[in-house]
């Protein structure tokens, strides 16, 4: 139980190990226009765990996840306020390099999104612009990511056939390995099973739990059962802001807030 | 009335209107060809047009079009593209955009005479140049390229948008994204649009008469140096198109067998048109396969 308490206060005082968490967010509030959209979120991001966010619809959850990457800038009248401190820097400071950033913390949308080339190109895509030509070295990170993705030996056969051929949990495994392709440090995943079938939506979640041993993972999901299953934390979101972040296990047995108990528990949502 | 009678009777006339307008190009195109096709001979598309006697041909006008058509082609497409890629992803929604928008639109509705009229001002007078088949390729690239700026913005609008999320979210720069995931996806409609640009372009005459000029200038077809006054490919000399021609011997025609020049011009243009469609279509299709599928 001590270990329990421990876990508890370091979540809800964002106090970390020593020199465990990769990204800082600090009095973020983000604005559409005059509608504000997140209020005055303060969350830390361990390093190699699995992060989930839930919440209802339109709690801010997405919208919070596409700050991490600095994906809300494509989108005008976008403003915001506060700090996301990755290794100590912010990326929203000066001076910042939005390829690095956006190279070492990669995402996963919710509809498996492939460019319409074959599987190879689509894994080569992003290390091609990052400047690599050497087939060789190509063909490694080609293999390489979708071993990692788990879709290697499904796909060996016909790395050169359109990728828009696969199912979608295929697709979606792909859209992973190209992420991968980059070396990311930390993947942004956005509801990536909501558009799956359910064997489909297995295996991803089993890649997840494989993936975290290298990466570090905060996925947007719309299924408690899902959080509870793959996540190491749970930041529980509504309105706009952070009612509760706990270890998984903590937050749905024994949630502090009153919002997060009626929202686990069904009343709402 | 009852709603099966009234499905019914709607159906019926939209039957009726498709079938209309079947009748309306098969109709015309076909008497097109029943006029023209008889007239059409390998000496009537090669040999230069008479003065006073029959059995003129349309060569030089024929060459004359199609030369005219790829300049333009070559000054429309990168600037009407251009246009497009900053209008679907540069231009924010500020005052500069929306009166930006504004003058494409007047552009796009100008009728094509008054701008051959400025383009006689300019291009002939203005710049001393006379009638010259660049002045003609200027004036038609005015005319045609508000067309081009919008189906490009168009066929770059219309690829899904998380196409150029993933892109950009692999780190690659906005820039990279446009050249490498929205303009192969954007290209079947970028090329619809050019073909629609090079319809019209072939067949326009108003806008050339008075920049492209009513006579073609002595050419030697033996002669490809761009720079010789008599070759073919000399951009300042004056060169009647197709259509200019098909207007120009059907009102003051010398020849007694204007008519069936006219008719035989016409086939032609018709036939070239359609070719160059069908053409264009297969290009597109290819390029497109090209661009996205396997590279090796």
């Amino acid at each position: 139980m001590a270990e329990l308490k421990e876990a508890r206060d370091a979540a809800r005082y964002h106090i970390a190990p020593e020199g465990k968490t990769v990204l800082n967010v600090r009095r973020l509030n983000l604005f559409y226009g005059k509608k504000q959209a997140l209020f005055g979120v303060d969350l830390d991001v361990y390093k190699g765990e699995v992060l989930a966010l839930i919440g209802p619809s339109g709690c801010g959850k997405s919208t919070f996840l596409r700050t991490l990457n600095r994906l809300n800038d494509l989108i005008d009248g976008v403003r915001i306020e506060g700090e996301v401190l990755w290794h100590g820097e912010n990326i929203y400071g000066e001076g910042q390099d939005l390829i690095e950033i956006r190279k070492r913390i990669g995402m996963v949308f919710q509809r498996p999104n492939p460019f319409p080339l074959s599987i190879y190109d689509n894994i080569a895509y992003g290390p091609r612009i990052h400047g690599i030509k050497d087939r060789k070295r190509l063909d490694e990170i080609v293999e390489r990511s979708l071993t990692q993705a788990a879709l290697w030996d499904e796909v060996k056969d016909r790395l050169h056939a359109s990728a828009l051929g696969l199912s979608g949990g295929q697709q979606q495994r792909l859209v992973i390995a190209r992420v991968l392709a980059v070396e990311p440090e930390i993947v942004l995943m956005d509801e990536p099973t909501s558009a799956l079938d359910p064997i489909s939506t297995s295996r991803i979640e089993e890649l997840i739990g494989m993936l975290k041993k290298r990466y570090t993972i905060v996925i947007v999901t719309h299924n408690m059962q899902q959080a509870a299953r793959i996540s190491d934390r749970t930041a529980f979101f509504l309105n706009g802001y952070l009612i509760e972040v706990a270890p998984t296990p903590v937050l749905f047995q024994t949630p502090q807030k009153k919002e997060t108990e009626d929202y686990i528990t069904g009343r709402f949502g | 009335m009852n709603a099966k009678i009234a499905d019914r009777i709607a159906t019926a006339v939209f039957v009726l209107i498709a079938l209309l307008l079947v009748f309306i190009l098969v109709g015309l195109v076909g008497y097109l060809m029943w006029r023209g096709l008889p007239h059409i001979s390998w000496h009537f598309l090669t040999s230069p047009p008479a003065f006073s006697e029959a059995g003129g041909g349309i060569g030089p006008q024929l060459f004359n079009s199609i030369y005219v058509l790829f300049l333009t082609m070559l000054l429309t497409v990168p600037i009407g593209v251009g246009g497009g890629i900053f209008l679907a992803e540069y231009a924010g929604d500020g005052w500069l955009t929306r009166f930006l928008r504004s003058a494409i639109e007047v552009l796009s509705s100008l009728p094509s005479i008054v701008v051959g009229l400025f383009g006689l001002l300019v291009f002939v007078q203005y710049t001393g140049w006379g009638y010259t088949i660049l002045g003609g390729a200027l004036a038609l690239m005015l005319f045609n390229l508000p067309l081009m700026v919008r189906t490009s913005e168009e066929a770059i609008r219309s690829v899904p948008r998380d196409q150029k999320e993933a892109s950009l979210a692999l780190g690659v720069s906005h820039w990279r994204t446009i050249t490498s995931v929205l303009l192969p996806s954007a290209l079947p409609g970028i090329v619809t649009g050019a073909i629609l640009t090079a319809g019209r372009a072939f067949g326009e005459a108003a806008a050339l008469m008075f920049t492209a000029g009513m006579s073609s200038s002595r050419v030697d077809f033996t002669d490809w140096n761009p720079f010789s006054p008599l070759s073919p490919l000399n951009p300042m000399r004056s060169g009647e198109t197709l259509a200019v021609n098909i207007w120009k011997v059907s009102s003051e025609g010398l020849v007694p067998d204007a008519r069936e020049i006219a008719a035989g011009a016409s086939a032609l243009l018709v036939i070239v048109v359609l070719v160059f469609n069908l053409l264009a279509r297969f290009l597109s299709r290819w390029l497109y396969k090209k661009m996205t599928a396997s590279s090796s």
